[in-house]
């Protein structure tokens, strides 16, 4: 069902727990009767520098919310908030169909830090998704 | 690692004596149970002392058993069944929002046929009141189907309660009783039931095969059409193999019953027990006493049902989350929300289901695993808890 790496990011999450003074907080999806994420991220000079996650939710949810914070160290915030909804799906080795909700919810997840991070330093742009947008 | 099956709600393995009596059939004792010649008679021999086993099960004469392919088949053709029989006298239909998806998803049907279908409400052990199903009751009413013991939870409707209300009235009376047969007695004169649905590979008989009773004089429309078998209720060229093994297995589960009650009973509570003890925050669902022996259904609040399966399973301990035909689905259970579970708590459940190869020491291994994995998924949801 799923992929080895599914299930090590599941059965080993990386970076669990929160950032107290986070610089972008993110939180993504359905608060009454589903899966959810809450992502922290610390951001200096334009880059973000760490990220912890608490996610309740199955173990793709746990599996995409551990792999997104070790996809958004290290990228600039221009690019974090282009994340695609499928990319830390591709990162995963894939999920089954019916759990591609969870990979959304990391990258909603994201977003929403580096929204809140930019509604915070006064740099809000287009609210949704900043895709191709430059700082 | 461990290997522990406890999902016996979901399927069980077919017991070594069934098997044994099921071999021969396969190959050599191949004969078609319509044909007229020795071969045909040999199978229609065995057909025959199968039923009168099941009927045994059941309290009733054999007479008023027919062979389905098992618990959805038999549940279609009950609801269905007796629909299109009595629509001339009524087009209303009664069940409860806690019955198995064969049930709920035939009454959707039949609602789409033009008939209306009223879905009594349980308390918060999943108990239906029998004084709101005579309530609920019309001059248009022809079917009332009400589960005997629920898959998810194990709360035992009172049926006997419910039959003779039902039946007072002129009303059909089915229950699927699926998960009880075998596990608490099943009779269907105590029960005042018209139809009851059965089937094989949850008593440690095979799967694809099970039974439907259908009281003498009790009209059904069949929902398959062909060459007249099982008295016109069922056609289809009979499952000799699964019906001997289904023969078997009632058989056994109905000698072995008390004593077996007894075993899952003291296994079940002494997990319930050492949870409470063990686990902060798990919450029991279903009935404290009127429960099948072997279920057990607790919420695990911070923790998702899915994950929490999953990590036992790696640990070599097998559970399920609500029953196994929705666990594909995302949508908290649909019983545990009909309890008035709020749905994140209903996504945090397990069920654990024993069965008779299980022992007190299985009881040790889950409680060896249990409260990390819980406490390890409550660890990375912390911020996400609900209340």
């Amino acid at each position: 069902m799923y992929s080895s790496t599914v299930m090590d990011h599941f059965h080993s999450p990386r970076n669990v727990g929160d950032l107290p003074d986070a610089d972008g907080v993110g939180n993504a999806g359905n608060p009454i009767s589903g899966n959810t994420i809450a992502l922290y991220l610390r951001i200096a000079d334009g880059t973000v520098t760490d990220a912890k996650f608490r996610t309740f939710g199955c173990a793709a949810s746990i599996a995409a919310s551990s792999m997104v914070t070790e996809w958004v160290i290290g990228r600039t915030t221009e690019e974090a908030a282009s994340i695609e909804n499928h990319t830390i799906a591709d990162a995963l080795g894939g999920l089954p169909p019916t759990k591609m909700h969870c990979s959304a919810m990391a990258a909603d997840g994201v977003r929403t830090a580096i929204e809140d991070y930019r509604s915070r330093h006064g740099t809000v742009r287009n609210a949704g998704h900043g895709r191709g947008r430059k700082d | 690692m461990a290997s522990i099956y406890l999902d016996h709600n979901a399927t069980t393995p077919v017991r070594s004596e069934v098997f044994h009596v099921m071999e021969p059939f396969f190959k050599d004792r191949f004969g078609n149970a319509s044909s007229i010649h020795r071969y045909g008679q040999d199978a229609r021999a065995a057909v025959e002392e199968a039923r009168t086993r099941v009927a045994g099960l059941v309290n009733a004469r054999p007479g008023e058993i027919y062979f389905t392919s098992g618990g959805t088949e038999s549940d279609n053709l009950a609801i269905k069944g007796t629909a299109y029989a009595r629509k001339a006298y009524g087009r209303h239909i009664i069940t409860t929002n806690i019955e198995h998806s064969a049930v709920l998803n035939s009454c959707a049907f039949l609602e789409r046929e033009g008939f209306e279908v009223t879905y009594l409400p349980v308390d918060e052990y999943g108990q239906v009141d029998p004084g709101q199903v005579e309530d609920a009751l019309t001059d248009q009413t022809i079917l009332v189907s009400i589960m005997h013991a629920n898959n998810e939870i194990g709360t035992v409707q009172p049926v006997g309660e419910i039959g003779r209300i039902v039946r007072a009235r002129g009303v059909c009376f089915h229950t699927d009783a699926v998960q009880s047969a075998g596990k608490l007695p099943v009779d269907v004169d105590a029960m005042g039931a018209d139809l009851l649905s059965l089937s094989g590979h949850k008593i440690y008989g095979p799967k694809g095969v099970g039974a439907i009773y259908i009281r003498k004089g009790v009209e059904i429309e069949p929902t398959a059409h062909g060459g007249h078998h099982e008295n016109d209720v069922r056609s289809g060229t009979e499952n000799t193999v699964g019906i001997v093994g289904l023969g078997k297995a009632a058989e056994l589960a109905a000698e072995e019953r008390e004593s077996e009650y007894r075993h899952l009973s003291e296994m079940r509570d002494a997990l319930e027990a050492r949870i409470r003890i063990g686990i902060e925050d798990a919450r029991v669902n279903g009935h404290p006493q009127r429960r099948l022996p072997g279920t057990l259904n607790v919420s695990f609040p911070g923790a998702e049902g899915e994950s929490l399966i999953m990590s036992l399973d790696l640990a070599g301990i097998a559970v399920s989350t609500g029953s196994a035909c929705t666990s594909g689905a995302i949508e908290p259970s649909h019983v545990l929300l009909a309890l008035g579970r709020d749905p994140r708590t209903a996504l945090g459940s397990v069920r654990f289901s024993f069965g008779r190869d299980n022992s007190m020491e299985d009881v040790d291994c889950v409680m060896e695993r249990l409260p990390g994995i819980v406490a390890r998924l409550r660890e990375v949801s912390a911020a996400q808890v609900p209340g």
